[in-house]
């Protein structure tokens, strides 16, 4: 049986699987609750400013009948008293001390300010401080959160005067609310960070309300930009990742990957796109702890099934596979193929090809049932006739390869191949 | 035994007679039917329809919360969408095309959302189409069924000023007469006339009779087309010894009295037997037994697998407590003062596929005899030969023949529905109705 167990800067925990900082990890009840659900650490809701929140405070994007594919919030750091929080920390690390605790903070933007929160924080006893660069409202207004992580120089200054105090691991977390999460990245890894975490939320507006025409959520007659998270941003929060897990700078501290993840499955990839571990939080919001179990039991099986013994086995295998355009093969070539056996003639594949890509699929009427086939020579290997088709593996796509040998765009370009020919 | 009426108390009628099709209760779980709904292209399902709904759109538009823009797909091919999603033998036409059932799924529950849009429309009242300006041509048509309304309702909307002489006192033909009242219930049907006339320029003359209150000469006389929207007549007869006995009723009439008098003055037997295994035959049977008849047998002279009705509906024959005997054709009906006392049927076995490419019964010479005191017979309906013959129309077997879809041998007369079909479902009735107002349009050189 493989090993879960998880490392991250030396602070250790059963399982790569930590909740974020958030709603759920805001006070004893919840955090308690998470260790007996089997989490392998949490993030505390991150402490700091003095805040008030409004109501409400979250909305949803839901989609073909699921609910919560994207879900956002307009809510503050934690708002409950400093030293409550601190005491709480304190015993939730007595009741489970194999567990990470890790705590998040966001000061007022002056050093003195979070040398004070520092030192109180580290008094707990707490593993190791997450810096809250990234949350994208109410904050910001004010000089913090996204304001800080969005510029590159004073994302580094706060650093510095965080590493000055700290006396446990650094990990800074940067908001997606920039062309490129890399200058932070590199700036905050130069001003001494010890490992990065991302993404944070992303500014959004989820819907309006029909009727009373006021975007989601909802404040006496008003909304504002919330911070979207959930199964929809993890596409991005991957991208963001890899390119922090390919910079030379950033890449030489360890990632804690956040953004979307719900089940093993997310959580590999995270890892295979070099995240050392993961956050959860949405996932948590929409169906309590009890995600966990089979988040390990998952991740177990597919170790297992693969051979890999621990984490570090497998962490950042997939990120040397994400290149450049310009260095794709362009001779691979693949043309689907429809298995008539298994195809239920839904006609979803042509009418996607027909109407919005290379008119490649072959229609022939029947009463009351169509036949579909693709018209190879027209097939250019695009996937969307896989991808809508509802029935796994009923469409397959086949490698016809153009000719044996590797060429990329750039020796096309050299030795004068014909372009603009389909 | 004996036959009587009023065998229930007005609790038990109500409970027997309740609509066995109800539509999703809430929003959210039509919702979560719709969105399984794959939203094919060139469907399967809306090509197994006779009047070629779009379903997925339809369904699409549930999904999308727009009930109204749903209910107007389904109107704008069938504008009794509302008594087809309760009446059609779905499980062969749109459920049984769904493309889930390649996939061992259940199809998608296509009727009961069809039930959803449409009975929020008919609640609401939304009048979905609107009435072009007169064009001054009248149209009459002959019978309210499906197809006489289907026909009024496109000629309408074209500005054709439409009268239709009905003979019965109320509207929607074997939709109201002649289908089991748990199916569509006496009030849902004047509901969903109603509902079809709110269009305008739609005039019913009820207990008008085409050859007894007025003629076919005095139509063409008066109007500027006419379609025969005429529907069958009574069963067919068996042709054995005892059918006059007293007892020996036609499904179509026992029906009609249940839908047209009230469930409590229809007499019925103890012991039924029902002659047939067509949707007529199992609403007999199991309106017999829904009235209280101690024993109902159903008795067909083929096995299961050449039976015309479908297997929902002998399931609720089944359900309802209804006996079944396979392999049994009647042969005589024996009486004792004048009243059924048995049924006679000859044990049959199959023999060579015939005309249908069903394999025939053959008698095999044993018979046996069931003890009943009432015999429905449901062996199919026949038209109204002697009414088309007096008009010349041109006919086979009294079925009205067609050139096109809809035109008559006489210029200026149109037919469609069981009239000329001998009998179909409501949706076959309602595109034949939609096909004659085609027709006439063209006919009276309007565009449509």
């Amino acid at each position: 049986m493989a090993s879960l167990e998880s490392n991250f800067l030396g602070i250790k925990s059963p399982n790569p699987f930590w909740l974020a900082s958030a709603p759920p990890t805001d006070k004893k009840i919840n955090v308690l609750r998470a260790f007996e659900a089997g989490w392998g650490g949490v993030v505390w809701k991150t402490l700091g400013s003095q805040v008030k929140n409004v109501s409400s405070r979250y909305s949803a994007v839901n989609f073909g009948g699921h609910k919560m594919m994207g879900f956002n919030n307009i809510e503050l750091i934690s708002d409950r008293p400093l030293d409550l929080n601190l005491k709480e920390i304190k015993e939730c690390l007595k009741l489970f001390p194999d567990r990470a605790m890790i705590v998040s903070l966001m000061a007022d933007n002056d050093k003195k300010s979070w040398h004070e929160l520092i030192k109180k924080v580290q008094d707990t006893g707490a593993h190791g401080l997450e810096l809250n660069f990234g949350c994208p409202h109410g904050m910001t207004e004010r000089g913090m959160g996204a304001a800080v992580g969005q510029d590159p120089e004073i994302a580094c200054m706060v650093v510095e005067w965080v590493m000055e105090a700290a006396t446990i691991p650094v990990i800074t977390k940067l908001t997606p609310n920039v062309h490129s999460v890399v200058p932070t990245g590199r700036s905050v890894v130069k001003a001494g960070t010890n490992a990065l975490s991302l993404i944070n939320t992303i500014q959004s507006v989820t819907g309006i309300d029909l009727d009373t025409l006021v975007p989601n959520p909802y404040v006496a007659g008003k909304s504002v930009f919330g911070g979207y998270c959930g199964p929809a941003v993890k596409p991005i929060a991957l991208k963001m990742l890899t390119t922090i897990a390919q910079d030379d700078v950033t890449n030489k501290v360890p990632i804690s990957g956040i953004g979307g993840v719900s089940t093993w499955k997310d959580a590999l990839e995270f890892m295979l796109l070099g995240a050392s571990n993961v956050q959860v939080c949405t996932a948590a919001m929409n169906h309590g702890f009890r995600i966990v179990e089979d988040m390990c039991e998952g991740l177990n099986n597919w170790m297992d099934e693969k051979g890999f013994k621990t984490l570090s086995d497998f962490i950042g295998k997939s990120v040397e596979k994400i290149t450049h355009w310009e260095d794709l093969d362009i001779n691979y070539h693949h043309i689907a193929k429809i298995n008539q056996d298994k195809c239920i003639h839904c006609g979803l594949c042509y009418i996607a090809c027909e109407d919005a890509s290379h008119q490649s699929i072959n229609l022939e009427y029947g009463k009351p049932y169509n036949n579909y086939t693709v018209k190879d020579e027209e097939c250019v290997g695009c996937n969307l006739c896989k991808l809508v088709c509802p029935v796994n593996d009923c469409i397959t796509m086949e490698e016809h390869r153009v000719a044996p040998e590797y060429i990329n765009w750039i020796e096309w370009q050299k030795r004068g191949l014909p372009l603009n020919d389909h | 035994m004996s036959i009587t009426n009023n065998r229930l108390s007005k609790e038990q009628y109500a409970e027997n007679f309740s609509d066995i099709h109800p539509t999703f209760e809430t929003a959210d779980a039509a919702l979560v039917e719709a969105n399984r709904c794959l939203f094919c292209y060139d469907a399967p399902c809306m090509k197994s329809c006779p009047t070629g709904i779009d379903v997925p759109k339809f369904i699409k538009q549930i999904t999308t919360e727009n009930i109204k823009g749903s209910a107007h797909t389904i109107f704008t091919s069938n504008i009794m969408g509302a008594g087809c999603s309760k009446v059609c033998p779905v499980e062969k036409l749109c459920e049984g095309a769904c493309v889930y059932n390649f996939m061992e799924e259940e199809p998608i529950s296509i009727a009961k959302l069809q039930r959803y849009s449409t009975e929020k429309a008919m609640a609401a009242n939304w009048q979905l189409f609107k009435r072009k300006n007169s064009t001054g041509k009248k149209v009459a048509i002959v019978g309210a069924g499906p197809a006489g309304l289907s026909c009024a309702h496109v000629l309408s909307r074209e500005g054709i000023d439409v009268t239709i002489f009905e003979k019965e006192s109320k509207g929607g033909g074997l939709m109201t007469y002649g289908i089991a009242a748990y199916k569509v219930t006496p009030q849902f049907c004047e509901d969903e006339v109603n509902y079809i006339l709110g269009i305008g320029g739609i005039e019913i003359k009820y207990n008008q009779e085409l050859g007894k209150d007025f003629s076919l000469t005095e139509l063409k006389k008066n109007f500027d087309a006419v379609y025969l929207a005429i529907g069958v007549g009574v069963a067919r007869r068996l042709d054995i010894p005892g059918e006059k006995l007293e007892g020996v009723i036609d499904a179509i009439q026992f029906i009609y009295e249940i839908r047209a008098n009230g469930y409590s003055t229809v007499p019925v037997g103890d012991k039924v037997a029902v002659i047939g295994m067509g949707m007529t035959a199992i609403d007999a049977a199991t309106q017999a037994k829904r009235l209280g008849a101690k024993e109902v047998t159903l008795v067909y002279r083929r096995t299961e697998a050449e039976k015309p009705c479908t297997d929902v509906e002998l399931d609720i024959a089944r359900l309802d407590g209804c006996e079944i005997i396979w392999l049994a054709a009647p042969v005589k009906i024996k009486g004792a003062e004048g009243k059924v006392k048995q049924l006679v049927c000859s044990v049959m076995k199959l023999g060579e596929p015939d005309a249908s490419g069903r394999r025939s019964p053959v008698d095999t010479g044993e018979t046996f005899a069931l003890n009943v005191d009432m015999v429905i017979k449901a062996a199919g309906q026949v038209p109204f030969e002697k009414l088309v013959k007096k008009y010349r129309l041109e006919n086979k077997n009294g079925k009205i023949s067609l050139k096109d879809k809809a035109a008559t041998n006489i210029k200026g007369v149109f037919a469609g529905g069981d009239a000329v079909n001998g009998g179909k479902e409501v949706v076959d009735a309602v595109q034949a109705g939609k096909d004659g107002a085609a027709s006439i349009l063209s006919y009276l050189r309007i565009k449509n």
